[in-house]
């Protein structure tokens, strides 16, 4: 078996299906990888160029925003079906989280920008299994980064604000005079934890998870294909089905990520709230 | 397209380092979902979810009043039927107490009566036995009277004579008939 060790750097070589390649056909298996990620600019507009994940990125808020119009717009008493939806979903972000974490009356400040993150990223998620789309948005660091980084400016200066400057570091480094010797450790590793670690995991905790599964749906999508030629159309099948039981799992994960993203954040902001724990 | 695939080979080394125009964007995209929905519409549904809350709340009080109406209007149906049922039986009670007290009261008028009535039969009966009694006396002597005098020829003038006679004939008979009893 040939292995082609150029084949991820060139960007047009991502999709199998313009590689109309099959095994026996004397040519490696075109593997999905960093590459699977790049795209080419598709145009330029002033000084971007945007490029697919951009604009499906932009479609995502043309699908939140569009939605929750036709659902919240114009709001009736007795919903219709749509607004049935909207409120489901809605009532799912504000009670299921929000409430549940931050309490009605500390948490109703946040149910907005709960309710827009959580369904901003989840459609960005879904894109990963929508045909030709096919592609998580925030499986490119910078859409998970952005949000992560709102959130983190978010209960930073909220901690601050509720306790003060030197009570903040506090809460921050999580001081506790009941832990005697060790406190200095314990606040080193605390301050370190939840000011450096924290927003790191919360962005890369979505961006790997919708990467991962980008690569798993590529690497059996692809294989598929590869395989389509002699005996090897048995494995195809076994490839597809594959494919077809991955897109479920991603479905339920692409909710799920998005799901732990925003609780997250209301964790992180329950802990600014919180007193001296 | 050398320097975008240049580009892209750079990024492709490092996958966790953000691209600025993606973080952009991304951002631009995010706040253009957060505004429209914090600004317009979560006001907006959350404005028609406390106008149903409240509209749900009121229909609880009112059906909770008409419940409240309702079970006081029955007990009141309630205490309405016991008095009814109460007062039938105690009219019932009277008339049947009514109705032996006439009975009575009939029964013993009707026996009054009866013995009012067989009185003033007794009474005819004596008085027509006393005046038949007389005028048989008078009649009987007159007979005699005449009978005798024509057996005798002779008329007996002095009256008190002939009524002593009679009188004494009379006792006679009573006598006799007695004595046969």
């Amino acid at each position: 078996m040939l292995k082609e060790p150029a084949v991820s750097a060139d960007p047009t070589q991502v999709l199998a299906f313009e590689v109309d390649c099959h095994i026996f056909d004397g040519c490696g298996f075109p593997a999905p990888g960093l590459h699977s990620f790049v795209f080419e600019p598709l145009f330029t507009v002033g000084g971007i160029d945007f490029n697919k994940p951009m604009l499906l990125a932009l479609v995502s808020t043309l699908v939140v925003v569009g939605f929750f119009w036709a659902a919240f717009n114009k709001p009736k008493l007795i919903p219709g079906k749509l607004q049935m939806v909207g409120e489901a979903g809605y009532d799912f972000i504000r009670r299921g989280v929000v409430y549940e974490t931050l309490g009605k009356r500390e948490g109703e400040k946040y149910v907005p920008i709960m309710v827009s993150m959580f369904f901003f990223i989840w459609i960005m998620n879904i894109w990963s299994i929508v045909p030709l789309a096919q592609f998580p948005v925030t499986s490119v660091i910078a859409f998970p980064v952005g949000l992560a980084a709102i959130v983190y400016i978010m209960w930073v200066s909220l901690t601050f604000k509720r306790h003060g400057f030197v009570g903040g570091w506090k809460n921050i480094a999580g001081y506790d005079k009941s832990l005697g010797a060790v406190l200095p450790a314990v606040m080193l590793i605390e301050l370190f934890s939840n000011l450096l670690i924290r927003p790191f995991t919360h962005a890369v905790r979505l961006f790997a998870n919708m990467f991962a599964g980008h690569v798993l749906l590529l690497i059996f999508t692809i294989a598929s294909w590869y395989l389509l030629n002699g005996i090897g159309i048995a494995y195809a099948s076994v490839s597809f089905v594959m494919v077809l039981l991955l897109t479920v799992f991603e479905l339920f994960i692409q909710a799920l990520q998005a799901y732990v993203f925003v609780l997250l954040a209301c964790n992180y902001i329950q802990g600014a709230l919180a007193e001296h724990h | 397209m050398s320097h975008l695939v240049q580009l892209a080979s750079e990024e492709i080394q490092n996958p966790l380092l953000p691209p600025i125009p993606e973080l952009v964007i991304g951002l631009i995209a995010f706040a253009i979902v957060f505004g429209v929905l914090a600004k317009k519409l979560l006001p907006n549904i959350n404005k028609v979810l406390e106008e149903r809350r409240e509209a749900i709340e009121g229909g609880m009080e009112k059906a909770e009043a008409a419940k409240t109406e309702a079970e006081s209007v029955l007990e009141q149906y309630k205490a309405q039927l016991a008095e009814a049922r109460h007062e039938a039986a105690r009219l019932r009670q009277e008339a049947t107490e009514q109705g032996t007290a006439i009975i009575a009261e009939m029964r013993a008028e009707g026996q009054r009566q009866r013995e009012e009535i067989i009185a003033a039969g007794h009474a005819q009966i004596a008085a027509d036995r006393k005046s038949a009694a007389t005028s048989l006396r008078q009649d009987v002597g007159k007979l005699a009277t005449d009978l005798a005098g024509k057996l005798v020829g002779e008329s007996l003038e002095d009256h008190a004579r002939q009524s002593r006679t009679i009188d004494r004939f009379l006792d006679e008979l009573e006598e006799k008939a007695e004595a046969a009893r």
